[in-house]
C-alpha cells in the first residue's frame, strides 16, 4: 500500500471516527447530530474508496437525506429539558472498550483471505437493478412491506390523539 | 453536425491542458477537474448576477412599475451595486447564537447547490462531471440540503426562524417524493441513470420537424409539470415560499444572517433553481439538442442556456402572478395528488414503451394519464362547494 | 496490515463508538443516534467483504448492504416515532425517568 492509496483511507478514516466519538461524546444534542452527519459522510467516502459508488450515494440519500432529517426533526418536537448533569457512565465506556478490544483481537487472530478486488466496477445500477429483480425478488417484496409497515406504524404513533 | 464553434469550449480546454505536456497524468486530470469547476463557476456566477436584476426588472413589469434602472444602462450594473453593498454590511451574530452552526450553516447550503451544477449536461461534450450514477449524485446532494435549512433555522436561537425551518424541512421532504418518482419514467425509457444517455435518448427527429423530446409524449408532459412544481417548492420560490415569505416570517429560517452570509444564502437559493432547471432541461426538454433538424447548426451551448432561460423565466412569472398556498395546503397537495400523479406517469410510460411507439400506445398511455387526473380530481376537490361568489363590500 | 483488516478495524472501532453512545447515554436520542452508527458499521463491514471476498460479480454483499440500509431508516422512523409518542404522555425523554412499570 503506497502513499498515495493510504493517505485517502487515513483521511477518511480520520474524519469517520472523529465524528462518530463527537456523536458519542458530546453533551448537545444538536452539535451530535451534526457530527452523525459528519461521521455518515465519511462511512459513504469509504464506500466510494471500496468501488461501491451506487451504496455510497444511496447512503448519503437515506442516512443524510431521510436518517439524519427524522433525528433532526424529533430534537426539534422534544425540547429537553435542562436537568441535572449527572456525571459519565465509565462502566459503560468501559464496556465499549471491552468489546472492541475483543473485536481487534478476533481480527487479529484470523488470517483473512487474500484481497483481490474486481478489475472493474462490477456495482453498476444495471447490476444491482437487475440482482433485484431475478435473484432477490422475494427480498425486496418483504422489504417493500416491512418499509410499509414502518410508515404507517410511524405515522399513527406520532399522530395527534383525538381529545 | 459537429463544428468547430459548437465545440469551442472543449477544444480552448484541449489547448489549456497540452501546455501542460510535461507533467504526469494525474497532474493534467486533477487540472482538468479545476477548470471544468471554474468554468462552471464563472458561468454561473455571473448568470446568477444577471437572473437578480432580470427577476426584478420582471416582477416590476408584472407589478406594472419599471424595476431598477439607475445603475448602469438599463439597471445592468445592479448586482455590482448589491454585490458592494452585501459585503460591507455589518455581519451581526445573534448573541444567543450558537457560532459554529451559524457560521456553517450558508457553506452548508450554498455547497450543494454548486455540486448539484456539476453533473449537468451543458452542450455536446460538454459535462464537468460525467458520472455514471449522475441523477442519483444530484438527489444525493439535493437532501443534503434540508440540513442546512435546519442548521440555520436552530443557530440562529429564534423561535420565528425555528418555524420558518420547520416548515422548510417539511416542504422540501414531502416533494422529493414526487420529485423522484417523476424522473423514474424519464430513467426508464432511457435505460440509464447518467444525464449524458439521458440527453441521447432524446436524439433524433420525426420527419425532421419534431423532435423526440420526453416533454412531448403525454407521460413526459405530466411528469414534466409535476417536475416543474415540484422543483418550485424545493428552491422555496412562490407559490410554495411560506417557509420565507416576508409578510408571514420575516426571512423564515434567514431572518437572523446579514450581509455576506444573506448572500451566501440568496446565491444558494438561485443556484438551487439553476441546478434543477438544467436537470429539468436535461430530463424532459431534450438537453443541448434543437427543436428540428434545421436549427442543428446553432451551437448545442447555446439552445441549452436559451432553454434554461425560458424555464428560468417561467419560474420569475409563477412569482409574480400566483399568490402563496399555506403549508398544509402544500402538504396536501404533495401527498394526496402529486405522488399518485407521478406513479400513474410510470405506469404510462410502462405502457407507451411496450406499444413499441405505435399509435395506439399514445392514446392509451394519454387515456391513463387523463383519467387519473381527472378522477383524482374529482375526489379531492368533491368537498368544496363552489358556487357563486357575493361580494358584499366592492360595488 | 492489508486493506481488509485495516477496513474492518475501522468499522469495528466505530461499532464499539456506537455501542459506548447506546449504554452510555440517558437520552434516548442519543440512544436511536447509538444504533444507527452500529448498523451504519455493519454495512461498512458487509461492503468491505464483498469488495475483498471471494465471488465479488456476485454482488451478495452489496445487496444485503442495501437491504439493511432500507430496514435502519425504517426502523429509525419507527423508533422516533416511539420516542415522540412517550415525550408527549411523560414531557421527557430521559430513559432512567421511564421507569413506571419497575416492579
Amino acid at each position: 500500500m503506497n502513499l498515495f492509496h493510504l493517505l485517502p483511507f487515513v483521511v477518511i478514516a480520520v474524519i469517520t471516527l472523529a465524528g462518530a466519538v463527537a456523536a458519542a461524546t458530546l453533551s448537545n444534542l444538536v452539535h451530535a447530530a451534526l457530527s452523525l452527519v459528519l461521521s455518515f459522510l465519511g462511512v459513504a467516502a469509504f464506500y466510494f474508496l471500496l468501488g461501491a459508488e451506487f451504496i455510497g450515494l444511496v447512503q448519503v440519500i437515506v442516512y443524510v437525506g431521510a436518517v439524519a432529517v427524522l433525528i433532526v426533526f424529533t430534537i426539534l418536537l422534544t425540547r429537553p429539558l435542562p436537568g441535572a448533569r449527572k456525571g459519565r457512565n465509565w462502566a459503560g465506556v468501559f464496556v465499549a472498550m471491552a468489546v472492541l478490544a475483543g473485536l481487534l483481537w478476533a481480527l487479529h487472530g484470523t488470517t483473512l483471505p487474500a484481497s483481490h478486488p474486481l478489475a472493474s466496477n462490477a456495482l453498476t445500477v444495471l447490476a444491482v437493478g437487475q440482482k433485484l429483480m431475478t435473484a432477490y425478488v422475494w427480498p425486496l417484496q418483504a422489504v417493500g412491506i416491512v418499509l410499509t409497515a414502518a410508515l404507517i406504524g410511524a405515522v399513527v404513533l406520532a399522530m395527534e390523539e383525538k381529545r | 453536425m459537429i463544428n468547430g464553434l459548437d465545440q469551442i469550449f472543449v477544444i480552448a480546454k484541449g489547448l489549456l491542458l497540452s501546455l501542460l505536456w510535461w507533467a504526469p497524468a494525474w497532474v493534467v486530470q486533477v487540472v482538468s477537474a479545476f477548470v471544468n469547476i471554474a468554468a462552471v463557476l464563472a458561468v454561473f456566477l455571473t448568470l446568477f448576477a444577471l437572473i437578480s436584476v432580470f427577476e426584478r426588472k420582471i416582477l416590476a413589469r408584472i407589478q406594472n412599475r419599471y424595476g431598477p434602472n439607475r445603475v448602469g444602462p438599463f439597471g445592468l450594473l445592479q448586482p455590482v451595486a448589491d454585490g458592494i453593498k452585501m459585503l460591507v454590511k455589518e455581519d451581526i451574530v445573534p448573541r444567543g447564537a450558537d457560532k459554529v452552526v451559524h457560521f456553517l450553516a450558508p457553506i452548508a447550503m450554498v455547497a450543494p447547490a454548486i455540486l448539484a451544477l456539476g453533473v449537468i449536461p451543458y452542450g455536446r461534450n460538454m459535462t464537468a462531471f460525467s458520472i455514471d450514477a449522475g441523477i442519483l449524485f444530484f438527489f444525493a446532494v439535493g437532501s443534503a440540503t434540508e440540513l442546512s435549512v435546519f442548521m440555520a433555522g436552530w443557530s440562529s436561537n429564534n423561535k420565528y426562524s425555528m418555524l420558518g425551518a420547520m416548515r422548510a424541512i417539511a416542504q422540501m421532504v414531502s416533494y422529493e417524493m414526487p420529485l423522484i418518482v417523476t424522473v423514474l419514467p424519464v430513467v426508464m425509457i432511457a435505460g440509464s441513470l447518467s444525464p449524458d444517455r439521458i440527453v441521447d435518448a432524446q436524439a433524433g427527429y420525426i420527419l425532421g420537424l419534431i423532435p423526440k423530446w420526453f416533454v412531448l409524449t403525454p407521460w413526459g408532459a405530466a411528469a414534466f409539470l409535476l417536475f416543474f412544481t415540484a422543483s418550485l417548492v424545493e428552491s422555496n420560490r412562490t407559490p410554495f415560499d411560506l417557509p420565507e415569505g416576508e409578510s408571514e416570517l420575516v426571512a423564515g429560517h434567514m431572518t437572523e444572517y446579514s450581509g455576506f452570509k444573506y448572500a451566501t444564502f440568496f446565491m444558494a437559493e438561485y443556484f438551487g433553481m439553476f441546478a434543477v432547471s438544467g436537470m429539468a432541461v436535461t430530463l424532459f426538454l431534450g438537453g443541448w439538442h434543437a427543436p428540428t433538424a434545421f436549427l442543428q447548426f446553432i451551437p448545442s451551448w447555446i439552445w441549452f442556456f436559451s432553454k434554461l432561460s425560458v424555464l428560468l423565466f417561467t419560474f420569475i412569472w409563477i412569482r409574480g402572478t400566483l399568490p402563496r398556498i399555506r403549508i398544509d395546503q402544500t402538504m396536501k397537495l404533495a401527498w394526496t395528488f402529486m405522488l399518485p400523479m407521478a406513479f400513474t406517469c410510470v405506469i404510462a410510460a410502462a405502457v407507451w414503451h411496450y406499444a413499441a411507439g405505435g399509435i395506439l400506445g399514445w392514446l392509451e398511455s394519454l387515456a391513463i394519464v387523463s383519467l387519473v387526473y381527472a378522477g383524482l380530481s374529482q375526489i379531492l376537490g368533491a368537498r368544496r362547494n363552489l358556487s357563486v361568489r357575493i361580494y358584499r363590500f366592492a360595488e | 496490515m492489508d486493506k481488509l483488516s485495516a477496513v474492518i478495524a475501522v468499522s469495528s472501532v466505530l461499532f464499539s463508538i456506537g455501542l459506548m453512545a447506546v449504554i452510555t447515554r440517558r437520552d434516548a436520542i442519543f440512544i436511536l443516534i447509538g444504533i444507527e452508527m452500529m448498523l451504519a458499521a455493519g454495512n461498512l463491514n458487509l461492503v468491505a467483504f464483498w469488495w475483498y471476498g471471494a465471488h465479488p460479480e456476485l454482488l451478495t454483499g452489496a445487496m444485503m448492504a442495501i437491504f439493511t440500509m432500507a430496514i435502519a431508516a425504517g426502523e429509525t422512523a419507527v423508533g422516533l416515532a416511539l420516542v415522540l409518542a412517550v415525550y408527549r404522555h411523560r414531557r421527557t425523554t430521559q430513559v432512567d425517568e421511564l421507569n413506571s412499570l419497575k416492579g
